[in-house]
């Protein structure tokens, strides 16, 4: 093997060792909500992914996530919250709203409708 | 008096700006509206939360001067208000309700929603098809200056010239700035989605198509600018066609998807195309006619030949026959007296009448069906939950596959290594096609959920239909479900010297005072037989026995044979008639006109017409068919003999019915209950799926996972076919996006190079991955037009 050959492999690892950290391993920090007349309301941005993807509630208090459709590809035109049976769709340029009390702590995923889109709540 | 109408001119409506749901009564006649005539308005309000707040909200709107009415609903966030437009306007209202704390909009018509999605599916498709249409005709010219060899085709004069090498240069580096333009304008998609996915630290399918496109363009353009970096050098050639092609062929796939996409949501469509758009109403005694969004609970409806009933209610005048098959899957149209409820979308035949409106806007049977079947499409069943997950490790897993591919090439493949160790890189990339693993279970739930509740068949969520395809045991309640729940007549018998009609007659006339159902089941059918009963004097109703009257001043008697017995009459051989008729689990009484005993008269609650052949269907399908019922073994046994079923549960409590399932469970079968949602709903839920029979109107029924809106049991047969052909469905797309990737890729990859030569070209692979997941789309679309056995069959 020249060392051309060698380096090309060497650097073809480091590249397979970061995509499984970047795209597995990686532990995303969650974005707390706001609350405001006992409602926590936090806005999610739709373009490609949800932005904030992992949205820290509490409990026992209602929820209120306003989604904001930025694109117009049909990937992300629902969104679906499989564990409390809730989905909605999405027009681009609308706000679709949410809501739900959480009474159990744990958490809460949610997804376009082929998941190729995820983010989930964390019920604190 | 002259009558006022009001015509509703949609066009007129719609002609200004966009304003959902007033009709301004000032269309069509401004004495009226100047007489100052109220219109209704329903506002979505954001932000209650307890009965408090639409008190606030309620006594908030109704201080705005020109306001009649307000009612607010907290549960549906509706204030519903009645105002003068004169005097105010629907600005003032929402701001009245900003001032307490609360947002209020227009409630917008719920057809909106459906139709902004499709027009943005158009507009997607339109948008796509731009951008395909760019990137083809570039890449036209990129081919023609890629393969120099088919110049004679547009240019023969310029055949026998060969360029120097400073002019194909030229050309390359001319296609690299075209290809460059078909990135940025048809490709952008997937760029700016590889970077919103990626920031999200999450990969799809954008990232895929960008890399390997980009990959290739970059591979390309060194090669043009500096081939000297390579080890093969200036022979190295640029394949932009591969990033321009590629980019066209799923970019038409997208298209194709788009519009087919477009066509899975029509189920809804067509639902919410069945809403009538005008009513004819009655206010202070005058007939106007206005949209449907603005009549109000208990408003009188007037409903003409021929006519679509609007909303939800009760006839309150006349009577006619409907057609609710487009709710209900009910072929044949039913009878509708004075008391009896309407449903809003079904066709009136040719009777006219008035109804009071029970149930508008959101509330109504259709708009419950619209959002029921929309819920249900958004939900996933628990195979999808399995896709979910590989579908979470596929795309970084491509992504690998792409460098191991680069990494064995480059090291051990043939000279060009690099050429080699980039092209199959870029072809695993582009063959791999997560969408149509993501696309194959949702797209066929939408199209199976849809295709059911055409048929009056709400399924409520994926999870329900899956299991409804495993169902091994159907267990049906007897009473209302089987059978219609009411006592109707079944057998008139003569005694010798009498008619059956003169029996039947005696017999209603003396019943007629009576208010037991049977009585009343009598009754009823002498009225419909044209006998007109008589009016009795000295009606006693005698507990346990029977009833005594006198009719046309003859002393008759109805009731058991004790009754009989203690008047002395003989009963001779009606006792053997009355045997027989009880055998068949029907309740018989003996008739007695003066002394002599005249006949039999038998009531039974019947089964429904179509309850057999639904049962005979069920069977055919494998499905063991069990009769659950309250009533004593004799009877039971009675119906299930006329219904074809051979097991029977009966005298079962109705608390004990949900054990029963239980037990039914524990011999290790799938349980499907069908009942009646209220009594049944312990036992609904202790099933597997839990048919809930509708009543019509009421069609969010909690307890059930499956709502037959029609009542028959053809539903029951229709939602299991359906569910399996849906599951089946999903499979096979499954089946075949899986078997796809599995064999692509490593195709892709070039593992049959060594064996066979063997090595796919990127634009192949991009030719596959639109192919295949246009493929899934298709297959899912296909359920639309599926034709179940249960309808074709029982339709009798």
């Amino acid at each position: 093997m020249s060392t051309v050959q060698i380096v090309v492999n060497i650097i073809g690892i480091g590249v397979i060792a970061w995509i499984v950290w970047y795209f597995w391993l990686y532990r995303k920090a969650g974005v707390a909500v706001t609350e405001t007349n006992g409602v926590q309301e936090a806005v999610i941005r739709v373009k490609g992914g949800y932005d904030p993807d992992v949205v820290i509630i509490k409990k026992d208090r209602p929820v209120r996530l306003l989604f904001q459709r930025q694109e117009s590809s049909l990937c992300s035109e629902m969104v679906v919250f499989d564990s409390i049976g809730q989905s909605a769709h999405l027009p681009e340029g609308q706000t679709v709203a949410i809501e739900f009390t959480p009474h159990e702590k744990g958490e809460i995923p949610f997804q376009c409708q082929m998941g190729m889109l995820r983010g989930k709540l964390v019920v604190q | 008096m002259k009558q006022h109408m009001q015509t509703y001119d949609p066009a007129l409506h719609h002609a200004g700006e966009k304003q959902t749901a007033v009709v301004p009564p000032t269309i069509g006649d401004n004495a009226l509206a100047a007489a100052g005539a109220p219109v209704a308005l329903d506002l979505a309000v954001r932000g209650m939360h307890c009965a408090s707040c639409a008190t606030t909200v309620a006594s908030a709107l109704r201080q705005v001067p020109g306001v009649q009415t307000a009612e607010v609903n907290v549960a549906t966030e509706i204030a519903h208000v009645r105002y003068l437009p004169a005097s105010t306007d629907v600005a003032a209202l929402t701001s009245a309700v900003a001032a307490v704390g609360y947002s209020a909009a227009e409630r917008g018509d719920p057809s909106d929603d459906v139709d902004e999605q499709t027009a943005a599916h158009q507009l997607e498709y339109r948008n796509l098809m731009r951008k395909f249409w760019y990137a083809a005709s570039i890449s036209v010219v990129i081919l023609l200056v890629a393969f120099p060899e088919i110049r004679w085709l547009y240019a023969p004069n310029l055949f026998w010239i060969e360029p120097s090498a400073a002019i194909v240069r030229g050309l390359w580096a001319a296609s690299g700035v075209l290809a460059l333009t078909v990135m940025a304008y048809s490709g952008r998609h997937f760029y700016t989605g590889l970077w919103f996915a990626f920031k999200h630290h999450a990969a799809d399918m954008n990232t895929l198509i960008a890399l390997g496109t980009a990959a290739a363009w970059l591979y390309s353009t060194v090669a043009v600018l500096a081939p000297q970096v390579f080890p093969m050098g200036a022979s190295t050639m640029p394949f932009y066609d591969v990033t321009t092609v590629v980019i066209a062929l799923v970019v038409l796939g997208q298209a194709i998807e788009a519009r087919a996409k477009g066509q899975s949501s029509q189920a809804i469509r067509k639902l919410l195309g069945l809403q009538a758009k005008t009513a004819r109403i009655l206010r202070d005694g005058v007939e106007v006619e206005v949209s449907v969004e603005s009549v109000l609970v208990s408003d009188i409806v007037v409903v003409r030949p021929g006519e679509k009933i609007p909303v939800d209610g009760i006839i309150v005048a006349g009577h006619s026959a409907l057609d609710e098959s487009m709710i209900t899957g009910e072929s044949l149209p039913v009878d509708k007296q004075i008391g009896d409820a309407v449903i809003g979308a079904t066709m009136n035949t040719t009777g006219s009448f008035k109804f009071e409106a029970t149930k508008v806007g959101k509330d109504t049977a259709l708009a419950q069906i619209v959002k029921l079947v929309q819920d249900a499409m958004g939900t996933k069943p628990p195979i999808a939950r399995l896709v979910d997950r590989v579908s979470y490790y596929f795309v970084p897993a491509v992504m690998i596959t792409a460098v191991l591919s680069f990494m064995v090439w480059f090291t051990f493949g043939p000279s060009p290594a690099l050429a080699f160790a980039i092209v199959t890189a870029v072809t695993v990339l582009i063959i791999a096609c997560p969408c149509a693993i993501g696309m194959a279970v949702p797209l066929a739930l939408v199209g199976g959920v849809g295709k059911a509740a055409e048929h009056g068949v709400l399924i409520r969520s994926g999870e329900a239909l899956q299991t409804a395809s495993t169902l091994q045991t159907i267990v049906l309640d007897k009473t209302g479900t089987i059978t219609k729940g009411k006592p109707e007549l079944t057998d008139t018998e003569a005694d010798a010297g009498f008619d059956a009609d003169r029996v039947l007659y005696y017999a209603a006339s003396a019943d007629r005072p009576s208010e037991h159902p049977l009585a009343q089941a009598i009754v009823q059918a002498a009225n419909s037989r044209g006998l007109a009963p008589a009016e009795p004097s000295d009606f006693t109703a005698l507990p346990g026995l029977g009833v005594a009257a006198t009719v046309d001043g003859k002393r008759v008697l109805v009731g058991n044979g004790r009754l009989m017995e203690r008047e002395g009459i003989d009963i001779g051989s009606l006792q053997t008639t009355v045997a027989r008729l009880q055998s068949e689990g029907k309740t018989a009484m003996f008739v007695a006109v003066g002394k002599l005993a005249a006949g039999v008269v038998a009531v039974a609650d019947t089964v429904k017409k179509d309850s057999v052949a639904a049962i005979r269907v069920m069977q055919s399908m494998g499905l063991e068919v069990i009769m659950l019922t309250g009533d004593n073994e004799r009877t039971a046994q009675a119906i299930a003999r006329q219904v074809g079923i051979t097991r029977v549960l009966s005298e079962v409590l109705p608390e004990d019915k949900a054990h029963q399932v239980h037990l039914l469970k524990g011999e290790g079968k799938q349980v499907g209950m069908v009942g009646d949602g209220i009594n049944d709903a312990p036992a609904l839920v202790e099933a597997n799926v839990g048919f809930a029979i509708g009543t019509g109107a009421d069609v969010a029924i909690e307890a059930a996972d499956i709502t037959l809106v029609g009542g028959s049991l053809k539903g029951v047969a229709y939602a299991i076919e359906v569910s399996r052909a849906t599951m089946r469905n999903a499979k096979q797309n499954l089946f075949g996006a899986f078997i796809y990737n599995t064999l692509g890729i490593p195709v892709a990859a070039g593992i049959l190079y060594p064996l066979l030569g063997i090595l796919l070209s990127p634009i192949m692979a991009a030719a596959a991955m639109a192919i295949s997941s246009i493929t899934v789309v298709s297959n899912a679309n296909r359920l639309r037009s599926f034709k179940a056995k249960s309808f074709r069959e029982a339709t009798l």
